[in-house]
């Protein structure tokens, strides 16, 4: 097996007296998709945030491709090519499809942005991920489905050689054939090699294309298992904590 | 600009032409027709202010023998020169869902420390000097009002509401209980009150033309190395042939004889160049650079501006130093024009330039508009006052109709922003 591109070791975060992660240890590998779940309050959130650079974690390590890092900010995330899907999908409604996907790291020449450049990057993007639902890379996100956004957020972060993609609730409100796209723009995504950490509460989207899964219990990594040997039962009892992974392997 | 900057982009690949279409492909009516759509959708920009300007200006010389009249037509230009100056002001920090009270007050201001400093009987300081300490004097208060709303996170109403209250009263302080300063340096006074020379209009005409046709050739050619398709070029040569006309026409009748007395008065107002050259940097300004992009972004979601790396706190900053300066800019051809600074001086026209800009296609929810649709709703409303004014009726009409064309402005926005596919309520 590879090494992992992504290793958390005994991370912990706390607001104020209330503790969210209790030591948390979690792998992440190169094209390959690792699901997280757990229940609301979990710490699911926390932990991604922390990955992100946008809540730092209190303690514990954090080695990118082996190397300890410190991830106090998007911006250092961002260099490493750890980028974030988030559920709100953070796009701009008001700026195009390019626009978007470019934002905050436009392509520019004397000062001045390269449109052309940057069309043609965003279009062979979503193309290498065999988009056909764009019909123009110019029509402002406002216009765009649910699906279609989320396909934009991904593209965003496959533009710029992402070498982990953290996916928050990427099918949560989409429609069954809208799911259906975004689940094989993510498999199309972990076959270009990239580490894909994918959060989500559908098991059955979680089954159909992890690779590995992972569950957060009140805080703490309850369980972390390869999707082909376990069961939705087993990954049901670990999120609610009825139960443990120790039981259902013996 | 060189072209060997071409080999650091992998040339076009041969075979690929299987790219998503941007709307820029086709021919004349491909564009038609995929413009119509986008106005149905509800992009639709400075169209309906610039059909209300045209129907105005129908209107208004149907009722009145002297709206169509060179001198009126010069005075209309350099009686709305302040308002656009001001409503492009105001662009920057509506674009980002703010507002900015304190614009005419600040205009006010900072006048009155330039006639303080420049004038001949006190501290008679060197005109360019106070000029820029004015200026400067914009860019602290807009510093200053970017601290509370970026830094401390009040509501930019609030702290411009409590700056348009208190530099009243700094005004007075400044200029004393109904003091009342003349303008005494003729080249302010020259910039609403003296024109360009008639060939001066037809070399300002030729630049702008001159330049539009190069940015464009320039984006043509960006975009063509990189090998996405290119607007058709009969779209290019439109644009700058309606320029040339309507530019000439103006011009023309600028360059007609409108003096009343023996003197001869012709020519484009020197005001005129001014705020185009203004237009023209705040334009590439918002769509050619970051720093402008990331106005857009932040008006648009701020959040997803903060998560895309963009410095929400800092680019706040700078829209509100941009906004107060360009409004101490408005203050100075308001000193020209009217001649004199005094204690209520641009106390009453901040909420003028607000409309303009909310006329103009500019939404108050940030994110949309651009500085020439400011510019055009700033005449649709100085189009309002003048035609008004020459149809002898009493003053209140004027604010009834400018009122009236306000509400129907946002209605129109409100509108199209459901079509466009986002709710009101968004941000």
């Amino acid at each position: 097996m590879d090494a992992p591109i992504i290793e958390l070791t005994d991370v912990k975060k706390s607001f104020g007296p209330v503790s969210v992660l209790k030591g948390v240890s979690l792998k992440v590998y190169p094209g390959k998709i690792t699901a997280l779940v757990g229940d609301n309050g979990a710490g699911k959130s926390t932990l991604i945030k922390g990955l992100a650079g946008v809540q730092p974690y209190d303690e514990g390590e954090v080695r990118f491709e082996g190397q300890l890092v410190a991830l106090h900010n998007p911006r250092e995330a961002s260099r490493l090519g750890i980028e974030v899907v988030y559920q709100d999908l953070a796009l701009c409604d008001n700026l195009d499809i390019v626009q978007n996907m470019f934002l905050g790291r436009e392509e520019t020449e004397f000062g001045t942005f390269d449109e052309g450049k940057m069309e043609r990057e965003a279009s062979e993007t979503l193309r290498s991920l065999s988009v056909r639902t764009v019909k123009s890379v110019r029509q402002k996100v406002a216009s765009l489905s649910g699906g279609q956004r989320q396909t934009v957020a991904i593209a965003r972060s496959v533009l710029k050689e992402a070498k982990v993609v953290i996916l928050d609730e990427p099918t949560a409100a989409l429609g069954v054939a809208q799911t259906e796209q975004v689940l094989a723009l993510i498999n199309r995504l972990a076959e270009r090699g990239v580490g894909v950490l994918m959060i989500s509460h559908n098991l059955v989207d979680v089954f159909e294309v992890a690779d590995y899964i992972s569950v957060l219990y009140l805080g703490q990594m309850v369980a972390s298992v390869e999707a082909t040997k376990t069961t939705s039962d087993d990954v049901v009892g670990y999120i609610t904590g009825s139960k443990t992974y120790t039981e259902a392997q013996a | 600009m060189s072209v060997t900057t071409t080999s650091e982009t992998p040339a076009p690949e041969t075979g690929v032409t299987d790219l998503i279409g941007s709307g820029q492909d086709g021919n004349l009516r491909d564009q038609a027709v995929a413009y119509i759509q986008r106005v149905r959708n509800g992009e639709m920009g400075a169209l309906p202010a610039l059909s209300g300007f045209i129907v105005l200006c129908v209107l208004f010389t149907a009722l009145s023998p002297f709206f169509l009249t060179e001198r009126n037509f010069a005075n209309l230009l350099t009686q709305a020169a302040t308002l656009v100056m001001l409503a492009m002001a105001l662009v920057f920090v509506i674009l980002l869902g703010e507002i900015d009270l304190s614009a005419g007050v600040t205009s006010g201001v900072a006048m009155s420390m330039f006639v303080v400093l420049s004038d001949p009987g006190g501290i008679a300081m060197n005109w360019i000097l106070a000029l820029i300490i004015s200026l400067l004097a914009g860019v602290a208060i807009g510093m200053f009002i970017g601290f509370f709303v970026a830094r401390v996170g009040i509501p930019s109403f609030v702290v411009t509401l409590g700056l348009f209250l208190g530099f009243q009263g700094l005004q007075l302080i400044i200029i004393g209980a109904g003091g009342l300063y003349r303008i005494q340096q003729d080249q302010i006074l020259a910039i609403q009150n003296n024109n360009l020379p008639d060939w001066g209009g037809w070399v300002m005409l030729a630049v702008v033309i001159l330049v539009s046709f190069s940015t464009s050739m320039l984006d043509r050619r960006r975009r063509t190395r990189a090998g996405v398709s290119n607007r058709t070029i009969t779209l290019l040569v439109i644009r700058l042939a309606l320029i040339a006309v309507i530019g000439g026409v103006v011009i023309a009748l600028l360059n007609q004889n409108r003096g009343t007395g023996f003197l001869a008065v012709s020519g484009v107002p020197i005001v005129v160049p001014i705020t185009l050259f203004i237009l023209w940097v705040g334009t590439f300004v918002l769509d050619r650079t970051k720093f402008g992009r990331a106005i857009y972004a932040v008006g648009g979601n701020a959040e997803a501006a903060r998560r895309a790396g963009i410095k929400v706190v800092g680019i706040k900053w700078a829209a509100f130093a941009v906004c107060s300066t360009l409004a101490v800019v408005s203050g100075v051809f308001s000193a020209s024009k009217v001649g004199s600074v005094d204690a209520a001086f641009g106390r009453d026209i901040v909420l003028s330039g607000v409309a303009a800009a909310v006329v103009g296609g500019v939404s108050l929810f940030g994110g949309r508009g651009r500085l020439i649709h400011a510019a055009i709703g700033a005449l649709v409303i100085a189009v309002i006052t003048n035609g008004l004014g020459l149809l002898n009726l009493p003053g209140g009409v004027n604010f009834l109709v400018t009122g009236g064309v306000l509400i129907l402005a946002a209605t129109v926005d409100a509108v199209s922003r459901v079509r466009a596919g986002g709710s009101i309520m968004r941000r």
